[in-house]
């Protein structure tokens, strides 16, 4: 990997990683008596051991000037396999606090090991790690197919994937001993956050500049999809981590906002980390991903457009129906429902032009699994963006807030829509990036995807039949106008959807190693790669060829 | 200027109304002007190309 950086870019990222390195051990002597000494040790670790691995490869040749011939795919290939390595431990996480739930005893008698603690483990690694990790692989290749243009430079991705991966790490592990800045899918505190912010410039730049050196003059809108995501992700982090550190020799601030005002902030932050990081960016991954495994075009180029449109300026405002019946005024409530409502029009629009791409080629939906797990996507996007705009409206939300109907809801989102067109798109890409003919087997792409929609199907219903009994315990009166059933009474009649809950997500974990099994032996597979193949085609078009022994 | 939560309001609830709405306009026109029927149409075909190099 080292091999393709040119000298200069080794020794820019030798310095980048002194660099951080020297900031390791400066937190590392600063936080001796805090959490943040921990920390310190880690960034070191992480500096010195990729000092290494430029090191090993300092004095191997450069690259030659053919490389401005080919794309630069090597950032995109570890994100995809970091990617999935996120996803089995998010999702093993994720199991285990669903086990948890069923079986509250099980935390050891350790702080680490507590509910509290364990779930934000599995939020990061599933949302950031493997859905951001997804993201920046998957964009670096749409970008560069799209636009025609390598990327602009070879230290620049390896910056982003590394660095952002560096982020993902303090925040997991910064939980586990206790550190959090308690806002929901916020949680890192300040240090980390700052150099998510200088991550995520390098990151919008690199797209930028790409876009600069294009050759093919429109930009094809799944990069404005992308540009979104990066772009309203760094305005939302920016805003909401606002604060002010106790002290710089320790991991604790303080958020520059309070009472409600810090409520608003967080769930404009909150929503829209939903609709850029786990919308947006998706969507682009879709608009690109499946028009190529179709081999059709979207549906509407102008449909997309203006959903894209909608999506990103409809989006802003919906946060607040997050805040139905609290101290927020109920005009900023109204706003976030009345929009959340609105925003029905650009997500169906979005998951009909899937659909209606797929329209005349569903035999290629039946027997291609990957196109499959796209295909589910659009619908899975579909149901719980219309089951978002109904959850919003302040009546149906008293009965749904607090309950497991909003974690069902977030999950037919998380497991439905963003891991299967994630799956799906890398069951499409994974060949492409490695030059083979096809992934090392399409029969466990199948087992895949069934113990993946399994596994959202059971644990969706079991969510939403949880969630609508306990939101109906919770305001069942007597005839003597008390409540009818105590907390715990709700709690007992959790118990058995908890259980479902656990086995739905150790179905959709199992499928998780399967997929990591097929691409890394995908990748493992060196034999059958014909030499035509490498001749940079896609995967399809070279299947095509040799098919027909052109 | 001291702009106090009466003013600020008001503002918030009639100046989105209408950028909102110019927007919507400002889209469907962009979208549905003739003359770029041709190029939204081309760049839907044009990644489906087999060629995987970047244009020199």
């Amino acid at each position: 990997m080292v091999s393709q950086l040119t000298l200069g870019e080794r020794q820019g990222a030798l310095c980048i990683l002194l660099l951080l390195a020297a900031c390791g051990l400066l937190m590392l002597g600063a936080g001796q008596n805090d959490p943040l000494g921990v920390h310190g040790g880690i960034v070191m670790l992480f500096g010195v051991l990729l000092i290494f691995v430029v090191i090993s490869g300092y004095f191997a040749p450069e690259p030659g000037t053919d490389a401005a011939g080919r794309y630069y795919d090597d950032p995109s290939k570890v994100g995809i396999v970091l990617a999935m390595l996120w996803a089995v431990a998010g999702f093993f996480i994720g199991d285990w606090v669903a086990w948890l739930l069923v079986y509250p005893e099980m935390t050891f008698d350790a702080a680490w090991s507590s509910f509290g603690r364990l779930r934000p483990v599995h939020t990061t690694s599933v949302i950031f790690g493997f859905g951001g990790n997804a993201l920046i692989a998957t964009s670096f290749h749409v970008l560069q197919r799209t636009t025609r243009a390598r990327l602009p430079d070879q230290l620049s991705p390896w910056f982003v994937l590394l660095g952002y991966n560096l982020f993902c790490l303090l925040a997991v592990s910064g939980y586990l001993i206790g550190i959090t800045q308690s806002k929901e899918y916020a949680e890192p505190e300040w240090y980390a956050d700052i150099w998510l912010v200088v991550v995520w410039v390098v990151y919008f730049l690199i797209y930028m500049r790409t876009l600069a050196r294009r050759k093919e003059p429109h930009i094809y809108v799944a990069n404005w999809y992308y540009m979104a995501f990066i772009l309203v992700v760094a305005i939302l982090h920016i805003v909401n981590n606002l604060a002010i550190p106790v002290s710089f020799a320790g991991a604790k601030s303080y958020s520059l906002f309070a009472g409600v005002q810090d409520a608003m902030t967080q769930w404009w932050y909150g929503h829209n980390a939903v609709a850029f990081f786990l919308t947006a960016g998706f969507l682009g991954m879709m608009y690109y991903y499946l028009p190529k495994r179709a081999d059709r075009p979207i549906f509407s180029y102008r449909l997309s457009i203006i959903s894209f449109w909608g999506i990103t300026f409809m989006y802003m405002w919906a946060g607040s129906h997050h805040l139905h019946y609290t101290a927020l005024p109920q005009w900023v409530q109204t706003l976030g429902m009345t929009f959340s409502v609105m925003l029905l029009v650009p997500s169906w629009a979005s998951a009909g032009n899937a659909l209606m791409t797929l329209n005349g080629a569903w035999h290629k939906v039946r027997d291609d699994a990957t196109l499959r797990f796209m295909m589910m996507a659009a619908i899975f996007y579909g149901i719980s963006t219309f089951e978002g705009s109904f959850m919003a409206i302040r009546p149906v939300n008293s009965l749904s807030h607090y309950t497991d109907w909003t974690i069902g809801h977030v999950h037919a989102g998380a497991m439905g829509w963003v891991a299967l067109i994630t799956f799906g798109s890398f069951y499409a890409v994974v060949p492409w990036l490695w030059k083979r003919e096809a992934m090392y087997s399409a029969r466990l792409v199948e087992v895949h995807f069934w113990f993946a929609l399994a596994g959202t199907l059971v644990y969706v219903f079991a969510m939403w039949n949880s969630g609508i009994t306990q939101g109906l315990m919770w305001r069942t009166y007597s005839e003597g106008g008390t409540l009818t059933y105590s907390f715990i009474d709700s709690l007992v009649a959790m118990h058995p959807y908890y259980f479902a809950r656990a086995v739905g997500g150790l179905l959709f974990l199992i499928g998780a190693l399967v997929g990591g099994y097929n691409i890394w032996m995908t990748i493992r597979t060196a034999e059958g790669v014909k030499p035509e193949v490498l001749a940079d085609l896609p995967a399809p078009a070279a299947a095509r060829q040799a098919s027909t022994g052109r | 200027m001291d702009i106090g939560h009466e003013q600020l309001v008001a503002f918030a609830k009639s100046f989105g109304l209408f950028y909102l709405i110019a927007l919507s306009v400002g889209v469907l026109v962009y979208v549905f002007w003739p003359t770029n029927k041709k190029r939204f149409e081309k760049a839907a075909k044009t990644i489906l190309s087999d060629e995987d190099r970047p244009w020199q």
